[in-house]
């Protein structure tokens, strides 16, 4: 409903839209960002440190054993 | 969020893997390779004869070494996004991060991930006697979450049950005690494994430093890159 909305009001009430919405989705998406980019680091290690397929292993094992991973 | 964490990651992971890849090249993959040779029976130890401490290594392998080079950086990549998010985590939570912050986190990284595991399963050359993978894989695992969770508790926790819960986690993996085997029956001589676990541990000191100072230096410019009001 823009008719009864003068130019000033029309500005505060979407400065006061842009600055709570970003904040509400800020929380929830840093929480799931954070959760979401440790799972693709372990994904990683577990792939290139700890998977016992025979090319992985062979491709990978100077690397694991220098790393400290248990290896063999 | 997820672009910064990611973005900081990639580039932290990648220079620090570098790094490690380089400093594994020229001190760990010499001792690894001597190692093989007594792991192959090419040499043996306590044989008939006595055999040199100095022999012929194979030098620089293409092939062998850059998949080397190419995992280590993969797998300091999967460090720093771990690492990363949780320094997104304690920003969240008020915590100043930089490049110099990020030299602790990185100490802290390396006593999580390489000393607290080395403590009952040092760094093991190959042809090393060893327990069951899985069982090494299993405590591996448990011992770096709770020296994690530990070192966690104690920089950002307050009070004694904290700090109590810390040294709990500190302790119970290495009083439960890492897998052994029954008995050793490797082939290669004592001094080269001391020397590839010290080297090994070295290598993983120095690579962690180098990975925390990284991450600190491009969260914070990335974290402070996303606190700028858009342009358009």
């Amino acid at each position: 409903m823009m008719e009864t909305q003068t130019p000033s009001g029309m500005t505060a009430r979407s400065e006061n839209m842009t600055a709570h919405a970003p904040a509400a989705a800020g929380t929830t998406s840093g929480a799931l960002s954070i959760v979401a980019a440790a799972l693709i680091g372990l994904g990683i290690i577990v792939f290139a440190g700890h998977l016992q397929a025979q090319t992985l292993h062979d491709a990978a094992h100077d690397v694991r054993h220098a790393t400290g991973f248990p290896c063999h | 969020m997820f672009r910064q964490i990611a973005t900081s990651a990639l580039f932290a992971g990648f220079c620090a893997g570098l790094i490690a890849a380089a400093l594994q090249l020229v001190f760990v993959q010499p001792v690894l390779l001597h190692a093989e040779l007594y792991e192959g029976g090419d040499i043996v130890h306590f044989g008939a004869e006595a055999v040199s401490a100095h022999p012929d290594l194979p030098g620089f392998d293409p092939v062998r070494d850059g998949l080397s080079v190419l995992f280590t950086a993969l797998v300091y990549t999967g460090y720093a996004l771990i690492l990363v998010a949780l320094m997104a985590l304690a920003t969240q939570r008020g915590a100043v991060i930089d490049a110099r912050h990020g030299i602790l986190w990185g100490l802290a990284g390396f006593a999580s991930v390489h000393f607290a595991p080395a403590f009952g399963l040092p760094p093991e050359v190959p042809g090393v006697a060893a327990a069951d993978l899985v069982a090494r894989q299993l405590w591996w695992g448990a011992t770096v979450v709770a020296t994690a969770a530990a070192l966690w508790l104690i920089a950002f926790g307050s009070g004694w049950m904290a700090w109590g819960a810390a040294i709990g986690l500190l302790l119970a993996p290495q009083l439960v005690g890492a897998p052994h085997p029954d008995s050793f029956t490797g082939p290669v001589p004592p001094e080269i494994g001391a020397l590839f676990a010290a080297r090994a541990l070295g290598v993983g000191l120095a690579a962690w430093v180098a990975l925390g100072a990284f991450a600190g230096y491009f969260w914070q410019r990335e974290a402070a890159g996303a606190a700028l009001p858009r342009t358009a």
